[in-house]
């Protein structure tokens, strides 16, 4: 049974409510090209953040027009679907479209001094045009219903991507070679994933995802389905630094500038996980045996050992923005495990992960960048008492670093808990165990960077002066909200909650 | 396996031997150059699949003639995919020209573009971090 659509747009649509799918994409895309060709280094940064807002300002709408479970379908040039490219916005993806544009809103007044700092001047208006279409790609990823039209977005992200990490080379070079190293791993991941969606297209004769999942779940599957799905979550893998091919991901957001590591650690591997979700429970089957033995047997211990793995590297950092990576690797393991658990919770659990894992995981490498600003690295014999003379920047970090932990009163003890819950729920105490534990590790890093900032004596030769307002402010937006959505889950938990309804029951239309 | 099986698949064998070469340079090589051209390879094997899943047994090319009076009796290879494969070609291009670029500033600031030596200097950077920055765990890990 097809779920009708809340809002039908058959023919050319006229009013900007039913454009605003479209609007979504076309408004951060056209102001990319414009900043350069400007080349005004004063317009540059105000219409970057003006089209980031926009961008937010239309996510709210959507997320509003679908919050209560029913979708978006826009035609794209009137060219109706499944042989045109259907934008398809439901509460998953309004979700994530949400996410995505609240964090580079809040992050672009902070990247502003940040980017000045640690960019070339003369680099400027080319940085901010590749991080517009890098945000560009990453909402194009979340909202589009076409298979295809996924890999377009993907490859729009990424090259931007490779330019941005390259851009801090002018603090240390090894930022060309993680550049290099992303683009390599991430073009093998692509690759992977358009052939993927070559094999769909060979068994379904489609690209529209709506349209693949109706055309598998008539015909079952076949070998060809089955190495489709292996291509898609091998490639998509890639992208979201899944465990074993996560390598490309320390050194990224090592060396990356820290706007750039706080705007992809928050956005970029959950867009690619959202991919999966959705490929996972929307076009293919999840129980169909083989996809199932897949996640259990394979992705769930890989998930397991991620959450231990890096967290145990982490411990062993010295410097912030490099443990602060390999933890990020560590809790792709949690949202991962979520996605094998293959229950509603176990759906929500990741959900709710993505949107509190993204805002803890900005006020942190926000804060490791407002720290690098003062004392000229992340490294910990620098930061090493700035408890004391950056209290403002130190005391977020603290709490965002509660939030990593999982305490009880931050955003990070929800989604932890609602993933023990799910692991309870299926009856699998032994993985529910392994949460808690890894958890434990994430106490050790934590408290090394606890210890680092308040019990030792700042080091000499850095500057003791408090980070400027304009990285303070939106580094505590960050902070409050990791607090904020640790007591209210009306707004993250409710949403995750119908989101995973959506996906699995298929509020896209697709299955029933 | 039959004879009919393996000549019938043969855009299959191609794709599978190219592909499986441009991993092999990617992961091989340690010159960064050729490790683009691999990846090169590697994606043209994924542009042939493409391109093959559009052929239809006596199909001609999917144009329309000038009258538009389309005899019903013709079969028209799906053109489809090899749009697909336009949008997938600029993409490489793309991607081939942003490695390059790096490549180049990779020259300028190790003076080398051979993977090796590279990690060599890494490696020592590392270290002198380590020395300097306290004992603990870095580098490429």
């Amino acid at each position: 049974m097809a779920v009708e659509p809340a809002i039908e747009v058959t023919q050319i649509a006229l009013t900007l409510k039913e454009q605003l799918p479209i609007l979504q994409i076309v408004v951060p895309f056209v102001a990319a090209p414009l900043i350069v060709f400007f080349g005004s280094r004063s317009l540059t940064w105000p219409i970057t953040f003006a089209a980031s807002a926009i961008s937010l300002w239309i996510s709210v709408a959507l997320l509003l027009q679908v919050a209560d479970g029913g979708f978006i379908s826009y035609q794209i040039g009137g060219w109706a679907p499944p042989l045109g490219i259907e934008y398809r916005v439901d509460a998953a993806n309004a979700y994530l479209l949400v996410l995505i544009s609240a964090i580079s809103t809040v992050i672009l007044p902070y990247a502003r001094k940040s980017v000045a700092s640690e960019v070339a001047r003369r680099h400027h208006t080319l940085f901010y045009a590749c991080y517009l279409l890098c945000f560009t790609g990453l909402m194009g990823v979340v909202i589009t219903g076409d298979a295809f039209n996924i890999f377009v977005f993907v490859e729009i992200s990424s090259l931007s991507t490779y330019a941005l990490i390259a851009a801090g080379a002018g603090r240390d070079k090894r930022a060309l070679t993680a550049a290099y190293d992303y683009l390599i791993m991430g073009t093998i991941g692509a690759t992977f994933f358009v052939i993927g969606i070559g094999f769909l297209y060979m068994a379904t004769g489609t690209l529209n995802l709506a349209d693949i999942a109706e055309r598998i779940a008539e015909h079952g599957g076949n070998r060809t389905i089955h190495a489709a799905f292996a291509f898609i979550i091998v490639g998509m893998g890639l992208k979201a630094a899944i465990y074993p091919m996560h390598l490309w991901l320390p050194a990224a957001y090592t060396y990356a500038p820290s706007a750039v590591s706080a705007f992809l650690a928050a956005t970029a591997t959950k867009a690619a996980i959202y991919v999966i979700l959705r490929f996972v429970f929307s076009v293919f089957q999840p129980d169909f045996a083989f996809q199932s033995l897949a996640l259990e047997f394979i992705l769930m211990p890989l998930a397991v050992l991620a959450m231990f793995a890096a967290s145990f590297i982490a411990v062993f950092q010295s410097d912030l923005k490099r443990m602060l990576a390999y933890s990020s690797v560590a809790q792709i393991g949690y949202m991962v495990l979520g996605i094998t658990l293959l229950t509603q919770t176990g759906v929500t659990a990741t959900i709710v992960h993505l949107f509190n894992h993204g805002i803890t995981k900005a006020a942190l490498f926000m804060g490791a960048g407002a720290l690098a600003l003062r004392a000229g690295s992340s490294f910990y014999d620098r930061i090493q008492g700035m408890g004391r003379t950056m209290p403002l920047t130190s005391a977020a970090i603290v709490i965002a670093g509660l939030s990593l932990i999982g305490v009880p009163g931050t955003a990070g003890f929800i989604s932890k808990f609602v993933l023990v819950e799910a692991a309870l729920d299926k009856g699998w105490w032994l993985v529910a165990l392994l949460v808690v534990f890894s958890s434990l590790l994430a106490v050790v890093y934590v408290w090394r960077v606890f210890e680092t900032l308040y019990l030792n004596a700042p080091a000499a030769g850095t500057i003791r002066q408090e980070a400027p307002l304009s990285m303070l402010i939106p580094l505590w937006i960050m902070a409050l909200a990791t607090i904020y959505f640790g007591f209210d889950t009306q707004l993250t938990l409710g949403a995750a909650r119908t989101a995973a309804e959506g996906l699995l029951a298929g509020t896209t239309g697709m299955l029933k | 396996m039959s004879w009919e099986f393996i000549v019938g698949h043969l855009p299959y064998w191609l794709f599978i031997t190219l592909m499986m070469t441009g991993l092999y340079i990617v992961v091989a090589k340690g010159n960064y150059v050729k490790k683009i051209v691999g990846l090169n390879i590697f994606q043209t094997s994924v542009f042939m699949l493409y391109i093959s899943i559009g052929k239809i047994t006596g199909g001609t090319a999917p144009i329309f003639p000038l009258d538009l009076e389309v005899d019903p009796e013709t079969v028209y290879s799906n053109p489809l995919p090899h749009v697909l494969i336009l949008t997938a070609i600029v993409v490489g291009i793309a991607t081939t020209a942003l490695g390059l670029a790096l490549i180049v500033r990779i020259r300028e600031e190790y003076g080398s573009i051979e993977e090796d030596v590279i990690l060599d200097i890494e490696y020592r950077l590392t270290q002198h971090e380590n020395a300097v920055h306290g004992d603990a765990m870095g580098g490429r890990a």
